[in-house]
């Protein structure tokens, strides 16, 4: 390969970390959103607490992934952005209002603090729920038809299902108390919805689409894949195992975190492995959608100085709020 | 229904480009007034910089949260809006908007939670500087997006392989023409926007009798940097515009309603465009002044619009300039007045006549009707052209259907307004708070929580 056909690779590599860091990061502070409603007043004020000081960050990552899709692969950026106006726009909806409500509702008078706390819930769902039907609608190229519309809506369900997850392991990590012992049992009752949708997904997708059918079920890729399906089943068994009892509620408090972690990677590692070198699914290769290689190249050079820097000063930032989380106050 | 696609679209980007311009406008400058305010706090001791430093930073978390969810939608509806335009203009857009979320967005966005939060589990030095790394992580920002602006108003650097363009000198794309005005005019219009909402909120508070003792040290400073900023502000409004008369001149002959190409033009003050007849209705100006403004000759010619193949709309263009001049010549009475009456007053505003605090409060948000004005009058003039004179916007757009773009349209619309209202009034709510309920008084030995030393020195403003 030459550099020309290497630097595509490079990018969708980029897109795909920027897309995985946003999906752990802003999925711990969309699930946390979701289970805003299930908890009294003092531990909402924790709840975000825990999040308060990265979710803008949080959510930078996702303008990074689209910006690399815009930069690197604009021409099928346009074809992306096309077809899934209507939930981008939904999506879009819920981002402005849980963003904003996250910080209204503190700032407002008292008796508005409940409405602000709904949209703040209400947002984060929506948000994700809408992120899930993208991203059923990309697996299968954008396809139209009942089979795609049942498998994009299956997404749509087992998405939210997952950040609830990883909100709830989240606060397993950064909450004491009674409201650990609450988040333990949220995330148990993620943990099932998740593990049938994934397990659905997994079977359905090479159903819907020939290229991961011919991708996955050939031999000798088959064997060399396994260990994909096996670790997400070891990190759901794991789940299982410490969100029971009280296993997680003591030093073993990251584990469930760092475990969901795994199922998002296992998860992510299996799509990027259906799609590639698809940017959009059977119709634009990552050549073909490609920017000038003299674009790229330049924005290559940026990202490997801004990149490490921003992963250090995010890692920077965690590290200050590092251990359980207290209340919040500006200073 | 009939509705033009290429026209919601354009009516949908605008709408949120205008919701989003009004929140960085504040954060580009609260961001060096905080870090101002710190700086003094820390210098002087003097208890009420902290009150008025914690009073802003949480206006400035409220604003900085609606740039952000606002710049996200922004980020995509580059893409669901003007698909066309990234494929053609990508090798040029794409770098520039990325070098803006590597350089600026992350750095403003991560060390904002330790700016707002991290007190106590910073140093002070590491805290000052994360104070310092937001604002000029929003100054960045600005630098980044004017660029591109800019670049699409002046296009330079660039050649074009079977119609995509390509770059050949980034330097010459990043210091294009009109950058270097353009970013000083944004710069300024965010300082004096950022002045006035603290002049205003202080003058509220006055008349209401919420007043504490930041109230009069915040009024000192906004009302200083106004005074001082807005004669600066008219100068570079000035050269922005010899500069557009020089690479647009078509957008200057819609701003000042100039028809026939003529010499000594004057200056309008008022008149209704007519374009169907193309001519001005009702049209009151002062003779020659226009030409003066421009050519600084009384004589000087300038090119009217039947010369222009394709020419902005006129209506939007002359009203937007004549709206952002009438409050820039607001602020410019109302800055010196203030500064004037309020230094005889020993800078004690609950001495100033009342009319002054009205008028001060009056002018609270007159920085986001001038700065939405002037980027309406750039952004239309550069219509139908979205990268002047080479790209169309219409052979941009994308092929959503109007019923899709109209409801997603009256989405956003009905939530943006509602935002800004919210906005509005949690910010008279917070202004109308005692201050003690976010800036508790240190109690015993305890040592001050922000600053290296307890704060001792209580007083006067």
């Amino acid at each position: 390969m030459s550099w020309a056909e290497i630097l595509p690779v490079i990018f969708m590599g980029l897109m795909g970390l920027a897309m995985f860091l946003y999906v752990v990061l802003d999925g711990f502070d969309l699930g946390v959103g979701m289970l805003l409603h299930r908890a009294d007043d003092g531990q909402k004020d924790m709840m975000i607490a825990s999040i308060g000081p990265f979710w803008d960050a949080n959510e930078t990552w996702l303008v990074l992934g689209v910006g690399i899709l815009l930069i690197a692969f604009p021409k099928a950026h346009g074809v992306v952005m096309t077809a899934l106006y209507l939930p981008i726009a939904l999506m879009l909806l819920g981002l402005i209002l849980r963003g904003v409500a996250f910080d209204f509702r503190v700032k407002a008078q008292d008796r508005h603090k409940p409405l602000w706390n709904f949209i703040f819930f209400a947002g984060s769902t929506v948000t994700a729920v809408a992120q899930g039907w993208m991203l059923g609608r990309y697996i299968t190229g954008f396809a139209d038809g009942g089979t795609y519309d049942l498998f994009a809506l299956a997404i749509a369900i087992a998405l939210p299902c997952a950040y609830v997850l990883m909100g709830a392991t989240w606060l397993v990590l950064k909450t004491e108390g009674e409201l650990q012992s609450r988040a333990a049992h949220w995330g148990r009752l993620a943990l099932i919805p998740v593990v049938v949708g994934m397990g659905l997904i997994s079977l359905a997708t090479p159903w819907v689409s020939d290229t991961v059918s011919a991708r996955w079920f050939s031999l000798p890729q088959f064997i060399g894949l396994l260990p994909i399906p096996f670790a997400t089943f070891a990190c759901f068994v794991a789940l299982w195992w410490t969100l029971s009892g009280t296993r997680a509620l003591g030093t073993l408090c990251w584990l469930p975190f760092v475990l969901t972690v795994g199922v998002f990677l296992m998860g992510g590692l299996g799509l990027a492995y259906s799609l590639y070198p698809y940017v959009v699914m059977d119709r634009i290769t990552i050549w073909q959608a490609a920017s000038s290689t003299a674009a790229l190249n330049l924005i290559l050079v940026g990202c490997a100085i801004t990149v490490p820097t921003i992963l250090a000063y995010t890692f920077f930032a965690h590290r200050v709020f590092w251990g359980k989380a207290t209340a919040l106050r500006y200073g | 229904m009939d509705l033009d696609p290429v026209l919601l679209a354009r009516i949908q980007f605008a709408a949120n480009i205008t919701f989003h311009i009004l929140f960085p406008t504040i954060s580009i400058s609260l961001g060096w007034m905080l870090l101002f305010m710190r700086w003094r706090w820390l210098k002087t001791n003097h208890r009420p910089w902290l009150t008025a430093y914690r009073f802003w930073t949480k206006v400035f978390a409220l604003t900085f949260a609606l740039g952000v969810v606002s710049g996200i939608t922004m980020s995509f509806q580059f893409g669901t809006n003007w698909p066309g335009f990234m494929e053609k203009v990508g090798n040029i857009a794409g770098p520039l908007l990325g070098f803006e979320v590597l350089t600026a967005f992350f750095l403003e966005a991560t060390f904002l939670g330790v700016m707002l939060f991290g007190h106590g589990r910073v140093s002070e030095r590491v805290h000052m500087l994360a104070t310092f790394l937001v604002a000029f992580g929003t100054t960045m920002s600005a630098f980044w997006i004017l660029v591109l602006n800019s670049w699409m108003q002046t296009p330079v650097g660039y050649e074009i392989i079977d119609g995509e363009f390509h770059v050949t000198s980034w330097l010459e794309i990043i210091f294009n023409p009109s950058f270097p005005y353009r970013f000083a005019h944004m710069l300024l219009a965010s300082f004096l926007t950022m002045a006035f909402l603290v002049a205003g909120v202080s003058a509220w508070q006055v008349l209401r009798g919420k007043a504490n003792a930041s109230t009069p040290l915040a009024m000192r400073a906004a009302i200083t940097l106004a005074a001082v900023l807005i004669p600066v502000q008219i100068v570079v409004g000035d050269m922005h515009g010899l500069n557009t008369l020089e690479h647009q001149p078509q957008k200057i002959a819609a701003i000042e309603g100039i028809w026939e190409t003529e010499k000594g033009a004057p200056l309008l003050l008022f008149a209704l465009p007519n374009e169907a007849e193309r001519r001005n209705d009702m049209a009151i100006g002062i003779p020659k002044m226009a030409s003066l403004i421009l050519t600084h000759e009384w004589d000087g010619e300038l090119k009217g619009l039947n010369e222009f193949e394709a020419h902005p709309p006129v209506k939007p263009l002359f009203f937007g300039f004549r709206v952002m001049v009438a409050i820039g010549t607001l602020m410019l009475l109302v800055s010196w007045a203030g500064w004037w009456l309020l230094r005889r007053q020993g800078w004690r505003p609950e001495h100033a006549p009342r009319w002054l605090m009205i008028s001060i409060a009056a002018m609270t948000f007159s920085g986001w009707i001038a700065t939405v004005a002037g980027w309406y009058v750039t952004e239309i003039g550069r219509q139908p052209w979205i990268v002047q004179g080479l790209l169309r916007t219409a052979d941009v757009a994308s092929t959503t259907p109007a019923s899709h773009i109209a409801i997603t349209l009256t989405g956003y619309l009905i939530t943006y307004v509602l935002l800004i209202a919210a906005y509005i009034s949690v910010l008279r709510y917070m202004a109308e708070k005692p201050s003690d309920s976010y800036d508790p008084a240190p109690t015993g030995g305890a040592a001050a929580p922000l600053g290296t030393q307890p704060a001792r020195k209580e007083g006067g403003a």
